[in-house]
């Protein structure tokens, strides 16, 4: 019934920005594989299998995914925080590398030396997978300094949570950010809780999309559960930075389901405010009500995604359970580069 | 799938009371849709399910306290599959408790070391300084014209190489070291930063990681203290961290130590923080020659690199060596003198009292062997131990606080590598316990001196 509603919805506001056939499945595939990768890798952590932190991107996917598909893919550098696996996925780095670093095992991108927190490609151009709130945000800020260096056109995706956006190094970042003109889109993922602290109760200012404004770096907010708004605003943002008009901060409303880590009291919500994101909003949910009503697909069709989604997950949680853990001999590698 | 089982909060929890069922025998599951609530004393969570199907059976009751991880709690099959043989039982794959059990004292003193005792850590062994041509023409240069030169020699070498930091540019160096660079390389590659340390370490390493080769400069090493935790946690962490992938290849350099009536906060020596680190390499170098040849080192390094220099040591004057390409070898000490009687061991402005105290004891008859650390980490210990197996006796000489100290460092090496050669306990000379203070009298005494040094190579050769 609610994707009844959504479809008329869509179709009522016309000036919605609209995905084509091939992006909207795409953005559901690509959305389906965080949420299956995810829930596997929560109940992994239930089994003992994936040990310390594990912060779920579970409600959050639409952001990714939409930044991702409007940017050039394996050219525009990312950077996150901690809740970086559905960065992964969405950039195509292996699944299969990604669970078995989850699980501390050799075949792990890290070689299980990372774990969660720290996983990183040079290939695809993601640059972690960061531990500490806001330490991203200049460290993002130096990929788009790179890239101007060079004369490189590509952009830097640096994403932050609301939390982080409290953090002093973010502002001094958008300082030097826009005193530079630096190519870099500040994507804030606010999902209106830094661990168990409100937004409201941690931010004198809530509109994280005006962060900007003493420094002159215009800034949005967006709506993060829907694919393509997000799609639509980042496409946006990277032609700013991309066309030398320095920083753009797009602050993406979102909201995860999961609690911040896996151990959560959960006592800093209620029980009906998640409830109805996840009934209301989701979107997954939403995206898959718009294909069957846009007949890009049929359930069918979807079905055989899902499908393909689940062998892709349940092989990266069988490649994690089974690979051996390190050699011993790991523990004094990549220390330092010999000379 | 079948089983469901009581998943765990943490890697250290084993049991959890399962407070709700959301599903009932008989109700159609799909992933995402949340099965049970269970509770610890500190968190409560959500069971999801991971795959559709149908709850045959819930095996746990509601309000059952005490359900250890791993218990299978529910059935839920999927359209066609069979309930697991023999009833439901605990998966095979469920890992045993993380937690091994705990093992009486004396049971742990007599146990052997396992199996899973760490490997030894890779021995270092540094290049040994490049022969120089025969009769090599000598440059009397400072410090402060040997860092520069180094910097633009490697600049002209590599445009990947830029330098960053405040006042480096217009203003041509808050001391100077950055003099002519902007004129030569643009300000493209000579960037005035804002006072903005934790930013602008960050943007670096973030560079860095892009593959460019940035020398930071920190005006003075203590504003590096806002930026610290770019240098440990984003750079020295990141080889480590990306298993191989990537790495951070810059140079965070300035001027380290007391200055001279700057007071506390502004006369700090940051030798002992930075070698503490693994994945930093960290140079503290004393002469002209060594400033420039290990900078240059520096720079060319894959990896990163705190650089202390020394304000006081700046204008301080001696020769460098007249060829193209001098580069030192990072983690290789020098000895600045031989001699039999004690070892004396220094680095940056600490050798400036043990140089001085060494023509002293000399010209009193103690044949001083005198060695320049040069690099902190790697630690040349081969060296020392090398001296001490040969001395004897050992003083260090630093300006730093004593408590985990260069020195404490040098003496538990020795401790290790050289207890039976060791003919007097090895004697630090170091800053006195104190944070720096402002008055003149006080901050002599507040350093280390001469005088000092000579005392302690005294007591240790039982002289005094």
């Amino acid at each position: 019934m609610a994707r009844k509603a959504v479809a008329s919805k869509a179709k009522a506001q016309s000036n919605l920005p609209e995905l084509t056939k091939d992006q909207e499945l795409e953005a559901y595939r690509d959305m389906l594989l965080i949420r299956r990768f995810e829930e596997k890798a929560g109940q992994m952590y239930g089994m003992g299998l994936i040990g310390g932190f594990c912060h779920l991107y579970i409600g959050q996917e639409a952001v990714v995914t939409g930044v991702t598909m409007a940017s050039r893919k394996g050219e525009d550098a990312q950077i996150t925080g901690y809740r970086d696996h559905g960065h992964m996925l969405v950039m195509g780095l292996d699944p299969k590398g990604v669970m078995a670093e989850l699980t501390g095992r050799q075949g792990g991108l890290s070689k299980g030396k990372g774990g969660s927190m720290h996983m990183f490609s040079n290939e695809h151009r993601f640059y972690g997978g960061n531990g500490i709130v806001g330490a991203q945000a200049s460290l993002g800020t130096g990929l788009a300094f790179a890239a101007k260096y060079r004369g490189e056109d590509t952009v830097s995706l640096t994403y932050f949570g609301d939390g982080a956006a409290n953090q002093g190094q973010v502002y001094e970042s958008f300082n030097m950010a826009k005193l530079w003109k630096l190519p870099v889109v500040f994507i804030i993922e606010n999902n209106k809780y830094a661990m168990g602290t409100s937004l409201e109760r941690s931010a004198a200012t809530t509109d994280l999309s005006k962060r900007g404004l003493s420094f002159d770096i215009p800034g949005e907010q967006v709506d993060g559960m829907d694919v393509r708004m997000t799609y639509d605003a980042a496409r946006r943002a990277i032609e700013h930075a991309r066309s030398g008009k320095g920083p753009y901060i797009l602050e993406m409303l979102t909201y995860r389901y999961r609690g911040h880590s896996m151990s959560d009291p959960a006592k800093y919500r209620t029980k009906e405010e998640v409830s109805q994101y996840r009934q209301e909003r989701d979107p997954i949910e939403h995206s898959k009500a718009r294909i069957l009503d846009l007949k890009y697909a049929t359930e069918e069709d979807l079905k055989t995604i899902e499908t393909e989604v689940r062998a892709i997950v349940t092989e990266a949680a069988d490649f994690a359970t089974n690979d051996p853990e390190p050699d011993a001999s790991e523990l004094w590698t990549d220390i330092t580069i010999p000379a | 799938m079948p089983n469901i089982l009581m998943p765990a909060l943490s890697p250290t929890m084993e049991e959890g009371k399962l407070a709700k069922w959301l599903v009932k025998e008989g109700d159609t599951v799909n992933p995402g849709d949340v099965l049970a609530e269970i509770e610890t004393d500190k968190a409560t969570m959500e069971v999801e399910s991971v795959d559709s199907g149908v709850v045959k059976q819930l095996l746990v009751a509601e309000g059952t306290e005490g359900v250890k991880v791993n218990t299978p709690i529910a059935l839920v099959l999927a359209e066609g599959e069979e309930a697991p043989a023999g009833g439901p039982s605990p998966a095979e794959t469920a890992p045993e408790p993380a937690e091994a059990p705990a093992v009486p004292a004396e049971k742990a003193a007599e146990a052997a070391p396992s199996a899973a005792a760490a490997p030894a850590a890779p021995k270092f062994e540094a290049a040994a300084d490049p022969d120089l041509p025969e009769g090599v023409e000598m440059v009397e240069m400072t410090v402060r014209q040997a860092l520069n030169e180094a910097m633009a020699e490697e600049m002209r070498r590599d445009k990947d190489v830029f330098v960053m930091g405040e006042e480096v540019a217009e203003y041509q160096g808050a001391y100077k070291v950055t003099q002519g660079l902007l004129q030569e390389f643009g300000k493209e590659r000579v960037i005035d930063t804002p006072i903005t340390e934790h930013g602008f370490a960050g943007l670096a390493t973030g560079a860095a990681f892009a593959g460019l080769k940035p020398i930071v400069e920190f005006m003075t090493w203590n504003f590096a203290m806002q930026a610290i935790d770019q240098i440990i946690n984003s750079a020295a962490k990141q080889l480590y961290m990306s298993g191989g992938q990537v790495t951070a290849p810059m140079v965070f350099r300035g001027p380290n130590g007391a200055a001279a009536r700057v007071a506390a906060q502004h006369s700090q020596d940051y030798s002992a923080w930075y070698s503490h680190i693994p994945g930093l390499t960290v140079i503290a170098p004393y002469s002209a020659a060594d400033a420039k040849g290990l900078l240059k080192a520096a720079i060319r390094s894959p990896n990163p690199v705190v650089f202390l220099e020394n304000e006081i040591l700046y204008g301080s004057t001696s020769e460098v060596p007249k060829v193209d390409d001098y580069v030192l070898p990072i983690g290789k000490a020098r000895v600045a003198r031989k001699g039999n009687d004690v070892t004396i061991v220094s680095f940056s402005m600490g050798m400036r009292y043990a140089t001085q105290a060494t023509e002293k004891l000399v010209a009193a008859g103690v044949d001083v062997e005198l060695i320049d650390l040069r690099t902190l980490r790697p630690l040349d210990i081969d060296t020392v131990v090398e001296s001490v197996k040969k001395t004897g006796r050992c003083v260090t000489v630093e300006e730093g606080w004593p408590q985990g100290g260069i020195g404490a460092e040098i003496a538990s090496r020795l401790m290790e590598h050289a207890f039976d050669y060791l003919d007097a306990p090895v004697t630090r000379v170091t800053g006195k316990d104190v944070p720096m203070p402002y008055a003149a009298n006080l901050e002599k005494l507040a350093l280390p001196s001469v005088d000092e040094v000579i005392a302690a190579v005294n007591a240790v050769t039982y002289r005094s």
